[in-house]
């Protein structure tokens, strides 16, 4: 055959371009990032060395130590709170709404906020939260407090507010998918077989949509641990998440070895999470993004 | 239907519906209040965001035209996002298209790591590749974030590009090698067509994630800011109105990408 050659090429190219790339880009940086994990800081700059000092560091410090179990919590109180709002909103969509046009108009809405900008929503709970900001000047003209409250803004709860409306989407949209792949008839049997609504719930639509949520989770989880921006404009002082840790190694503290080994830890945590929800996900194949 | 036919199940699934529409009223609530408040904020004539709103004025958005470090930030913005869009596809699409047709040894993981950048934080892949230039003594510029936006964006274009082909019925293409077409022309004739429409919206997608994009463009960017860099900077200083019209214009921009993707998504299924 003239065209096997020519096939092998091709093959070649559309194989060779995105490998060359991860290779380049992605390989290669991580590589360089856990070379760097294991030299020492020494002023003014860095040592080529290969010790475990700077993960003991972050394993022993209780400053290290802190901020990670606050990132941890945080992710874990915004990928909860994600899950709460999506999961009735998408069991609505699929199950309960009649017309097609609310059901696609009432999922556009959910998914359209990723397209506007993330720093401007992060930006306007700030506006909101703060101490002279629109919350509490509403409450005082209204009358239901008396002066201003600090404890919208700069705080715990102001960070899991702002980024469980920032990563929403990311839950609905996993969750939507895997509970319209749940044939209907399946829950029409389960009622004739004498299950009410919520026997019915718990022991079919839940399970059969678990991949969708592990999806969800996974998704709304590691993507909250990595953030900086929210921290820096509704965090405050006791704020940081280890994303903020690792900007100021690179930044003000330069010690590019620790922020190095910090990254690793995360790309690491990322990486189990993501192969735990990809066994979950094939066991029950669903959840396409 | 036996629900329907005994009356206290019709009661209970009206309340039920009532619960709902109260549930997703307030949840729609909770995501479209604050754009209404960013973009009210924009037209107050005060420089403090409180509530009540004291009149309107356009002010804000006078003194935006008026920025020259707004519109050199939204042209450098518009430079970013237009390369690393168009270099994103150029590696995305194919990766897509090998995971789709071809089967080779360490595909899993080939898959899994393109996949990487969704899940991944943006600050990971900023700060390895901040490394990887200043060991091979790159200077830091807008074309080393447009790297690692192509990078950080790949999986977006590799999951929407991967979901249409997967739905393209095979006998198309082998219909049309079996008529004598080449892989080629296949590719030309019947695969890209098929899945244009997918292109162009991950393509657009990709367009404005990037504009937006913060964490990898804080590592990778040298002296000139893009947009958010530059708003980021701001609001170090703290919070103004002109934010909020920037915000507006924002709002405004993507509301205008969204219906166009929506065109394009409907053209395809007519």
């Amino acid at each position: 055959m003239s065209a096997a050659p020519r096939r092998n090429l091709a093959g070649a190219l559309i194989l060779g371009i995105p490998i060359l790339w991860i290779l380049v880009f992605m390989l290669l940086p991580y590589g360089i990032i856990v070379t760097y994990s294991f030299w020492i800081k020494k002023y003014p700059s860095f040592m080529p060395a290969f010790q475990l000092g700077n993960y003991v560091t972050l394993f022993t410090d209780p400053q290290y130590l802190q901020v990670m179990a606050r990132t941890l919590k945080i992710s874990t109180l915004v990928s909860l709170c994600s899950f709460a709002l999506a999961y009735p909103f998408a069991y609505y969509l699929v199950f309960r709404c009649r017309s097609q046009a609310l059901r696609t108009w009432l999922y556009m809405a959910v998914i359209a906020p990723l397209w506007v900008s993330y720093l401007l929503r992060a930006y306007v709970w700030k506006t909101i939260l703060g101490t002279e900001g629109i919350l509490n000047s509403f409450l005082i003209s209204t009358g239901i407090i008396a002066e201003p409250s600090p404890v919208f803004l700069y705080n715990q709860f102001a960070m899991v507010v702002t980024l469980t409306y920032i990563f929403i989407p990311f839950m609905v949209m996993p969750i939507y998918t895997a509970l319209e792949k749940i044939p209907r008839n399946l829950s029409e049997a389960s009622a004739d077989l004498g299950m009410g609504p919520w026997r019915t719930f718990l022991h079919v639509t839940l399970p059969l949509s678990m991949p969708g949520v592990a999806a969800g989770f996974t998704l709304t989880f590691c993507l909250s641990f990595g953030d900086f921006v929210a921290p820096f404009l509704v965090g405050g002082p006791d704020g940081n998440l280890v994303a903020n840790v690792i900007a100021t190694q690179f930044g003000a503290a330069l010690n590019w070895p620790l922020g190095s080994a910090l990254a690793i830890v995360m790309l690491i945590i990322v990486l189990s999470i993501v192969s735990l929800s990809d066994r979950l996900e094939s066991r029950g194949n669903g959840g396409e993004f | 239907m036996t629900a329907s036919s005994n009356a206290p199940g019709l009661v209970s699934r009206y309340g039920a519906d009532t619960a709902f529409m109260t549930f997703v009223a307030l949840l729609m609530g909770f995501l479209y209040v604050p754009i209404w408040v960013l973009i009210a904020f924009s037209f107050n004539d005060s420089r403090s965001l409180t509530w009540p709103l004291s009149g309107f004025t356009l002010d804000w958005y006078r003194t935006l035209w008026a920025n020259g470090d707004i519109q050199a930030a939204v042209g450098n913005s518009f430079y970013v996002a237009t390369f690393s869009t168009l270099l994103t596809l150029l590696v995305g699409v194919p990766a897509a298209l090998a995971l789709n047709k071809f089967h080779f040894p360490g595909k899993t993981m080939f898959r899994r790591l393109i996949l990487l950048p969704i899940t991944l934080p943006g600050i990971v892949t900023g700060i390895s590749m901040l490394n990887m230039f200043r060991l091979f003594g790159f200077n830091l510029s807008l074309e080393t974030v447009i790297l690692g936006h192509a990078t950080a964006l790949l999986g977006i274009v590799v999951t929407q590009v991967f979901a249409r082909l997967q739905r393209l019925p095979k006998s198309l293409e082998e219909a049309s090698s079996d008529l004598g077409a080449n892989p080629l022309r296949t590719f030309f004739y019947i695969t890209l067509p098929n899945i244009r429409s997918a292109i162009i919206g991950a393509g657009l997608l990709s367009f404005v994630l990037s504009f937006d994009e913060i964490p990898v463009t804080f590592f990778l960017t040298g002296r000139d800011n893009t947009l958010p860099m530059y708003i980021y900077s701001t609001l170090r200083r703290g919070v103004t109105p002109e934010i909020n019209a920037v915000g507006t214009l924002i709002v405004l921009a993507s509301l205008i990408l969204i219906i166009l993707a929506v065109i394009v998504t409907r053209e395809r299924e007519r």
